[in-house]
């Protein structure tokens, strides 16, 4: 079963069309990684899976309904690439405030904190901690509500490899337990940790794979080549496609529906 | 790990909750709570102006048979202080909630838009309760402020002042995208209703274009409510009248903020 469906999905910022029609589906029970470099338009495709992101077409389907709707707001979790959480708290309280929205009790609120290694922490104001326990705190907000698919935007950056590594092993137990991920990464060492993988670059969808398939598809058993070998290809076959680019553009211009490609195999 | 996937107490609806409500306002008052400076100087910091105003007017000799004018002003400046106070530390308190991702995140989750808003009127009309009690206390006492009427009930004008001055403030910020500008809607938005209001020139006294104004502000009618009290023994109706009018505009003015309080951005 998919967990979600993204059908021609276009956004605009401003003037410029950050994801210009993208289609794909999220497995449930997985993880999934949404890799791509900085300024992708991954952020802009997880606000528009939360439903806080302004959408100008297409169709975004959440366990079986609009993304953003008041039934999904107790069963998606979301958590940003900044920490957002209170400063002038203490993480316990945070995560108490948080615990009390989704209807959970204080006991669920320090249990969460207890999976992010926060317990120690707990008293503390938000605002002392180091960027990484900060990091955590937020986490702990949206795991605190069991949420049935959870948004992580970048939620290792800045992590010591060691609670990355746990923080990995977290998401796997999480997913194991029937929890949707999808989780946004610019560092592709963390591509391999993923059960799928979903390549953005310049808002279009590179690659809706795994990480066994993209080492095939790109010939290298390093995912950061094999992701460059599958980029350059497709390169190579939008060359020789001749006007290709040309007419994609004048599609982004237009709205038209673009669904995602497969990966090219040069 | 905890698997907290589905609990029986979660909510899924997004309706104006008096819990959620209850939730936001006291984790607003404990962020309040860790700020001990703001604390103090919310409950002094009227009491000590009042006082300057004493000072001022200490010698001024009175026309026999006529208030003194700082029994007058300083009952006026029961009402406004709160107003004033509570605009400002509201639309600076939801522009943090703004820029720090937070709100956001709330919006994720099956928090209502209007129970945040009725969380930090609740929240703030509590503070504002207190620092009434505690000003009026002081006016009474050591200023020997003359109230005719009773003085709770300048506690409960004061609290209704508090509460325009929230709901003002989060419609306010609404508009603001910097600091700069939210601390710029104060004059914008205080000062016409301060001097209009009926304490600088008698309304009677005023053109009748400012005087057509003077009569759409709610902060007039506040005034105007406390000068009741300040001269009748018992409540008056239009004391009564007064008081509705202040709490409607204040209605008004959350459910305008919550209208504009958009869930998707772009």
């Amino acid at each position: 079963m998919d967990a979600v469906t993204v059908t021609d999905l276009v956004v605009d910022r401003g003037r410029r069309r950050v994801l210009p029609g993208l289609s794909f589906a999220v497995p449930a029970g997985q993880v999934t990684g949404l890799l791509g470099p900085s300024g992708s338009g991954k952020t802009t495709l997880m606000r528009a899976l939360v439903g806080v992101q302004q959408v100008r077409s297409g169709r975004v389907t959440v366990l079986g309904e609009p993304a953003g709707s008041p039934s999904l707001r107790g069963r998606v979790g979301y958590v940003t690439q900044a920490p957002s959480v209170y400063d002038d708290l203490t993480v316990r309280e945070n995560a108490r405030y948080f615990a009390s929205l989704y209807g959970m009790s204080a006991r669920e609120a320090d249990a969460a904190l207890a999976d992010v290694g926060l317990t120690a922490a707990a008293g503390q104001l938000v605002g002392d901690l180091s960027g990484g326990q900060r990091g955590r705190a937020s986490l702990a907000c949206a795991l605190v509500g069991g949420p049935e698919v959870l948004v992580l935007d970048e939620p290792t950056v800045g992590l010591d490899p060691v609670l990355r590594v746990e923080l990995w092993e977290r998401f796997h137990g999480l997913a194991a337990a029937g929890t949707t991920l999808i989780v946004s990464s610019h560092v592709m060492d963390e591509a391999g940790r993923c059960d799928r993988l979903l390549l953005l670059r310049d808002g279009e969808l590179i690659a809706d794979s795994t990480p066994a398939q993209l080492r095939a598809d790109g010939r290298s058993q390093d995912l950061e080549e094999a992701f460059l070998n599958v980029v350059r290809a497709r390169e190579v076959v939008g060359a020789s496609e001749q006007g290709r680019e040309h007419r994609s553009e004048e599609r982004a211009r237009s709205g038209a529906p673009r669904g995602s490609e497969p990966v090219s195999r040069a | 790990m905890t698997a907290t996937t589905s609990a029986p107490t979660r909510t899924t609806t997004s309706h104006l909750s008096p819990r959620l409500t209850a939730a936001t306002a006291g984790r607003v008052l404990r962020q309040l709570r860790h700020d001990h400076r703001t604390i103090a100087m919310m409950l002094v910091l009227p009491s000590l102006l009042l006082g300057l105003l004493h000072l001022l007017w200490q010698d001024v000799p009175t026309p026999p048979g006529q208030p003194g004018v700082f029994d007058r002003v300083g009952l006026t400046m029961l009402g406004i202080f709160p107003f004033v106070v509570m605009f400002l530390v509201t639309s600076i308190a939801m522009l943090r909630e703004r820029t720090s991702g937070t709100l956001e995140r709330l919006l994720t989750t099956p928090l209502a838009r209007l129970d945040l808003l009725l969380g930090y009127g609740v929240a703030f009309g509590l503070a504002a309760a207190l620092q009434a009690v505690v000003t009026v206390a002081v006016a009474t006492t050591v200023y020997d402020l003359e109230v005719v009427g009773s003085v709770w009930l300048v506690v409960l004008i004061a609290v209704v002042d508090a509460i325009l001055g929230v709901a003002l403030g989060l419609l306010a910020s609404a508009f603001a995208r910097s600091e700069f500008q939210a601390v710029q809607f104060m004059p914008v938005i205080v000062l016409p209703q301060f001097f209009l209001c009926g304490l600088l020139v008698p309304r009677e006294q005023m053109a009748g274009w400012l005087q057509a104004i003077s009569d759409v502000l709610p902060l007039t009618y506040a005034v105007e409510a406390l000068q009741e009290v300040g001269s009748s023994a018992t409540a008056t109706g239009t004391m009564w009248r007064d008081v509705g009018i202040v709490a409607g505009a204040a209605l008004l003015a959350l459910a305008l903020a919550a209208a504009t309080l958009r869930r998707r951005t772009s």
